[in-house]
């Protein structure tokens, strides 16, 4: 996949870091403001799209990048299920128990493992769609080169 | 509020029944995408700004990647006259469609009014949530708190999407 041209290079340069600290701002204001894991996710997948369309690349280096996003959401995931399977054992043993200290309402770090969940399942959500459209990119060139 | 919503839903069903019938493919995309963003005026104007963040970032990602299949494709839309088994199609069609819109209008003519509803569990989420859960935002500490299953299920279902579709786009072979 070739690039496009210097000037859409140089927009998406200097938006995508943009994009990325509002998805992660939309990610862990989760519990206070609209938003949350899904749509925060979406939109740090967003950023990386951005530079893959914009600046493309070879197929090795793209196979490589697929790689680590599935790792990376398989791994979120299964950290998620750890800390949800947590809460068997500590306090009132029911699945999905809120063991952590709950602490002040309207305050960043607050509201126990709901802030934690929500990072995790935002970087499993932008992984998952990650490695989507790495996927399908990965097909195209390959069928090319046949 | 009610003559609102009616306006932009006509305007997606326009939407929708153009990108049946445009002849290219590209235009009958970004028709689809008046239905995608249309819904989102409509999520804003119920008040769920979560559901709209949500709607217009997905709505905007699978444009990109529709976009970018409808380029690489023929983009020229086949048409065929309906032959006598497509007639009948049709018919049986239009039969169950209106069939379904009877029962539609059987199932919900007991509900109450739009917009009063009478749960009682909903009265307690939204009185004693931030207190329970800690979260000032209702709708996260629904999902992770009260809801916390679903919204691993739902957490889940990404996941199998992207195994999926692993599994299938592979033209060469691992060993």
């Amino acid at each position: 996949m070739e690039g496009l041209t210097p000037i859409v290079k140089k927009v998406a340069q200097l938006m995508s870091g943009i994009i990325f600290v509002y998805g992660i701002y939309i990610v862990v204001h989760g519990h206070l403001t609209p938003g949350g894991a899904f749509a925060g996710g979406i939109i740090l997948a967003g950023a990386f799209i951005l530079l893959i369309l914009a600046f493309g690349s070879e197929v090795i280096r793209l196979k490589k990048e697929e790689t680590g996003s599935s790792i990376t959401e398989s791994l979120s995931i299964l950290l998620t299920l750890i800390l949800a399977i947590g809460g068997l054992f500590i306090g009132t043993k029911v699945f999905f128990n809120n063991y952590l200290p709950k602490g002040e309402v309207g305050e960043l770090i607050s509201a126990g493992l709901i802030p934690i969940y929500n990072i995790l399942i935002g970087i499993e959500v932008a992984a998952a769609i990650i490695t989507i459209f790495l996927a399908l990119v990965i097909f195209k060139e390959e069928e090319e080169e046949r | 509020m009610e003559v609102l919503l009616s306006v932009i839903l006509g305007f997606m069903i326009i939407g929708a029944i153009y990108a049946l019938h445009a002849n290219d493919l590209l235009s009958a995309v970004i028709a689809q995408g008046i239905v995608g963003y249309g819904l989102v005026i409509c999520f804003l104007h119920l008040k769920a700004p979560d559901l709209a963040i949500v709607q217009i970032v997905v709505e905007t990602i699978t444009l990109i990647i529709m976009v970018a299949v409808v380029l690489d494709s023929s983009r020229k839309e086949i048409k065929e006259k309906p032959g006598f088994k497509g007639t009948i199609n049709i018919i049986a069609g239009l039969i169950f469609i209106g069939f379904l819109i009877y029962f539609f209008y059987m199932a919900i003519n007991p509900l109450d009014t739009f917009g009063e509803h009478a749960l009682r569990m909903s009265e307690t989420y939204v009185e004693q949530g931030a207190q329970k859960t800690g979260a000032a935002n209702l709708v996260t500490g629904v999902l992770w708190d009260f809801r916390g299953y679903d919204t691993l299920g739902e957490a889940t279902i990404l996941f199998t999407a992207a195994l999926g579709i692993l599994s299938v786009l592979r033209l060469k072979g691992k060993k």
